[in-house]
Formats: structure tokens, C-alpha cells, sequence
């Protein structure tokens, strides 16, 4: 073999050597890509029908309460989120998010279920330290960015007096 | 006994005189589930919290071995454990239930042959007579500690792999019946800058390879001296790496029966546990429960198991860090 010779009986190799700039050209070429493609049409497909559930919802609650379409609004993204904490605790939601990716997570409901999935997760820790200390993990900073980006979209919005 | 720079062999060789296995219902449903001694049906084995469920899947294993090898818990000297949650509270818990002098050992996924090969130069060393060697890892204890809660809804890229819930014990003896464990080497950091936490596989390659090729210049041995090479927890992203980085160092992998046990505890077409599994339970249940099974069937006479293991934590990877990697080889050899 070229690269083995034998020094004094003992098999020398080639010593293994490969720069961290090599590795990671090296491992790009050997990483299975991801779907891209696909994931945004199951997103899609996934998200549309998570709104089509909700606008069936709205339509109920006009048809039978007798409410405007805003006023029924709120019920249904209550609905919806009672929805996605039911299918966290039987421990389906996560096995759909695989398939839908974020058909499930940018919606309300994916905000419900990284709540109610942190609850569940720190009940073990107690009421307070787990539970009420941990079910702000993950969407902690969806309510801190969600604030930010409206404050500016606010300012924006009044600089340029659009919709008004 | 230190053979070359960072190998030991062993010359009257430590016997792994009964090891013990036990596992999840993932496992169970897997290629390898006759080979556990014991398969729970359910992760959470009827405790209250997943690390509660984690620490008696480790108990439960070194009763097995205990039982298997008909030794009573006094017998035992030492145990010597690790695993992969905060402070490895699941080996000390269960070492406060085994109630033996404990050494806790951290080399994430490696701590299977990290504590093997502790236990076996304890032996070999004279320090002591009867050593157990066990670790443990918890799909759902993993989950919570290093990504996210079990229950919420994250997708998973392809790369990613899948903790094994399982514990493996094995009980290293001065003399006895059983296979022998003849040679360890000890890996170094490797670290090649590789940041993803879902690419553990990837990460961790190079430090296998630097461990097997070490193994081969300190000990003198080559690939066709083992009928199998198995490392740790590389699985469908990380093996054929491996493999290909061997080949290009010269080493002739293609000679043995190259594998990966986190790719033979799941079957990876069916079980959706994307590139495979990892953890510490990995190795652990695939060497003590799947390899140990074929040597004393007789199938396999020599193994190289290269255990592989991410050393990152949450706080590291949030801070932008690189995965440090580790690589541990012991050398298992059945008697005749």
C-alpha cells in the first residue's frame, strides 16, 4: 500500500489531518439534504388546512351564536388552541409537526403546543419553578420578538399614515 | 501493559464475566430486540418523570448482570458509570441504589467503553477483582436537556439521530467465564469545527477515525484482525464518513466488517429515527447485549468497538460553540 510502510516491523499510516475549512467542505458533500422543497408544499398544504379548520370554526360559531365574523375571531383561535393542547397531551401533535413542519408551527397553534409541551415537559420540576418558571422557553421569545416587530411596524405604520 | 502512546493491552486480560441489557419499546420494536435481556413497553417504565424512568433502566440492567453471573451486590467492588444527563444524575442515583464505591464518568456517548476501559485496567492493574462497567441514556431525558420539550412539535432534519433508551452493565472479573477484554485505547479531543447539533455523526467521524488509527499503530494489529469494527453512534451520516476517512488515511477498513450500532439497534427504513440512533445506552446495549450474544454463539472471536461522543452541552452550542468529539476502543475477544 502507498501510504502504509513498515518502519522497524510497525505499521505506520498516514496520519489522519484535514483542516476545519476541509472537514466542513468535506461533510457538505456527504450530508443528506433537506427537502426544501417538499417541506414548503407540505407547510403549505398543512398550514392551509389548519385555516380552512379555523375558518369552518368562524363560520359555525356566525351561523349558530349569531355572531359578525369578528366577533367570532377570538372563540375561534380559542378553539384552535384548545385543539393543539388536546392533540400535545395525547402526544400526536409532535408526530404531525415531523411531516408538516412549519404547516404547524407558525400558526397559533404551534404556539399553543410549545407552551403546553414545555408544561408538560417540567411538571416533574413543581407548579412554580417547573411548570410556571418553564412554559415560556420556546414561546418567550416569539411574545418578545412578536412585540418588538409590532412596535416597529407601528412606528411605520404612523410615520407613513398607511390604512388610516 | 501501555502499549505505544495512548493504548493499553491487557497482559492477563479482565473477563467480562455476565453483562446485563435493557431497553425501551423503540428498541423492542428493532432488528437487535431478542438480544435485551429486558424490553419495557412504554418510556416512562411506570415513574413519575422520565429521569426517575432513566435511573432504573441502569438499576435494573446491573441486577440482570448480577443475577447472570449468580453474584450477590457484595461481591461487587466498584462501579464505575456515566451518562448523559446534567451531573450524571441517573449513574449516581442508581450507584446510591447499587451501593458500591462509585467513580462517575462523563464522555457522553463514548462512556460506554470510557468506562469499560476503566474498569478493565482496574482489573487488569490488580486494583480490584470485580468491577461493574454501566451507563445509561433516555430518549425523552436527552430530548429535554439538550433540544426540546418530547411533546413539541419540531421538525427534524435528516441528519439528526435518535437517543436510545437503554442501560448496559457489565461485570469485569479477574477470572471466570466470559469474553476477555485484551486492549483499549484512549481517543484525544478531536475537533473539527463542526457546530450543528443535528449532525452528531458528522461531528464526531474524524474522532473515530483518529481512534481506530491510533488502535492499529500502538497495538500493531490491522483491520483483518477483527471480525467486526463497530463504532459507537455514528449512524447513516457519520459511518460512511468514517469509513471513507479511514480509507484515505491507508487504512484498510474494507478487510473487516466495518458497522455502526446505531445503525443496527433500528431499522432505519422503517423506525422513524431519522440517521439512527446515539446516546450511551447505544454501544452499551448493542456491545453487552447484541456482540457479546455472537461471540459466545461463536460467530464473531474478536470485536473493536470504537465509541463515539459529542461533548457539547445546551449552553455550549447556544454560545456558538463547535462540538468537541472523543473516541474511545476497547478490544473484546472470545475464549475458547
Amino acid at each position: 500500500m502507498a501510504t502504509k510502510q513498515a518502519t522497524r516491523g510497525k505499521t505506520v499510516y498516514k496520519p489522519f489531518s484535514m483542516s476545519s475549512k476541509e472537514y466542513k467542505a468535506f461533510l457538505k458533500n456527504r450530508e443528506p439534504p433537506r427537502a426544501v422543497l417538499a417541506n414548503c408544499a407540505k407547510a403549505f398544504l398543512a398550514g392551509g388546512v389548519l385555516c380552512l379548520i379555523g375558518e369552518a370554526i368562524t363560520q359555525f360559531f356566525v351561523a349558530v351564536f349569531r355572531m359578525t365574523p369578528e366577533q367570532a375571531s377570538n372563540p375561534t383561535v380559542a378553539m384552535l388552541i384548545l385543539l393543539s393542547v388536546i392533540l400535545t397531551c395525547l402526544g400526536v401533535y409532535d408526530r404531525i409537526a415531523q411531516w408538516a413542519g412549519a404547516g404547524t408551527a407558525v400558526p397559533v397553534t404551534g404556539f399553543a403546543n410549545s407552551m403546553c409541551s414545555a408544561a408538560i415537559e417540567h411538571r416533574s420540576e413543581g407548579l412554580v419553578l417547573g411548570v410556571g418558571g418553564s412554559m415560556f422557553k420556546l414561546a418567550g421569545s416569539v411574545i418578545v420578538f412578536g412585540v418588538v416587530a409590532a412596535f416597529f411596524v407601528g412606528i411605520v405604520h404612523w410615520l407613513f399614515g398607511w390604512g388610516s | 501493559m501501555k502499549r505505544g502512546k495512548r493504548s493499553w493491552m491487557f497482559p492477563s486480560p479482565p473477563v467480562i464475566r455476565a453483562a446485563g441489557t435493557v431497553v425501551g419499546p423503540d428498541e423492542g420494536a428493532g432488528p437487535l430486540a431478542a438480544d435485551f435481556d429486558l424490553v419495557h413497553p412504554t418510556l416512562d417504565l411506570g415513574q413519575p418523570s422520565w429521569e426517575k424512568a432513566e435511573r432504573l433502566l441502569l438499576e435494573q440492567a446491573a441486577d440482570i448482570a448480577l443475577s447472570k453471573a449468580g453474584l450477590k451486590k457484595d461481591k461487587l467492588q466498584f462501579f464505575v458509570g456515566g451518562d448523559l444527563t446534567n451531573q450524571i444524575i441517573s449513574s449516581t442515583f442508581a450507584a446510591r441504589t447499587i451501593g458500591v464505591p462509585y467513580l462517575g464518568v462523563f464522555g457522553a456517548c463514548s462512556t460506554a467503553m470510557e468506562s469499560l476501559a476503566l474498569a478493565s485496567l482496574m482489573v487488569a492493574s490488580g486494583a480490584a477483582e470485580l468491577v461493574a462497567a454501566g451507563t445509561c441514556s433516555h430518549n425523552c431525558t436527552a430530548e429535554k436537556q439538550f433540544r426540546y420539550p418530547t411533546e413539541y412539535g419540531s421538525q427534524k432534519p435528516p441528519t439528526a439521530q435518535y437517543t436510545v433508551t437503554g442501560a448496559g452493565v457489565a461485570l469485569i472479573g479477574a477470572g471466570g467465564e466470559g469474553p476477555a477484554v485484551t486492549a483499549a485505547t484512549i481517543g484525544r479531543i478531536v475537533d473539527l469545527g463542526v457546530k450543528d447539533p443535528f449532525n452528531m455523526g458528522g461531528a464526531m467521524a474524524p474522532a473515530a477515525v483518529d481512534t481506530i488509527q491510533a488502535h492499529f499503530e500502538d497495538t500493531g494489529r490491522q483491520p483483518e484482525d477483527y471480525d467486526l469494527i463497530a463504532t459507537g453512534d455514528l449512524a447513516a451520516v457519520g459511518h460512511p464518513i468514517a469509513a471513507e476517512l479511514l480509507r484515505r488515511s491507508g487504512i484498510p477498513i474494507d478487510n473487516t466488517r466495518f458497522v455502526d450500532c446505531g445503525l443496527m439497534i433500528y431499522d432505519t427504513s422503517k423506525q422513524k429515527v431519522q440517521a439512527g440512533g446515539s446516546g450511551c445506552g447505544c454501544s452499551a446495549v448493542v456491545t453487552y447485549g447484541h456482540l457479546l450474544k455472537k461471540m459466545a454463539q461463536g460467530e464473531l472471536r474478536r470485536v473493536l468497538v470504537v465509541a463515539t461522543g459529542a461533548l457539547l452541552s445546551p449552553l455550549s452550542y447556544q454560545q456558538g460553540e463547535s462540538i468537541p468529539c472523543v473516541a474511545h476502543a476497547v478490544s473484546i475477544e472470545a475464549r475458547p
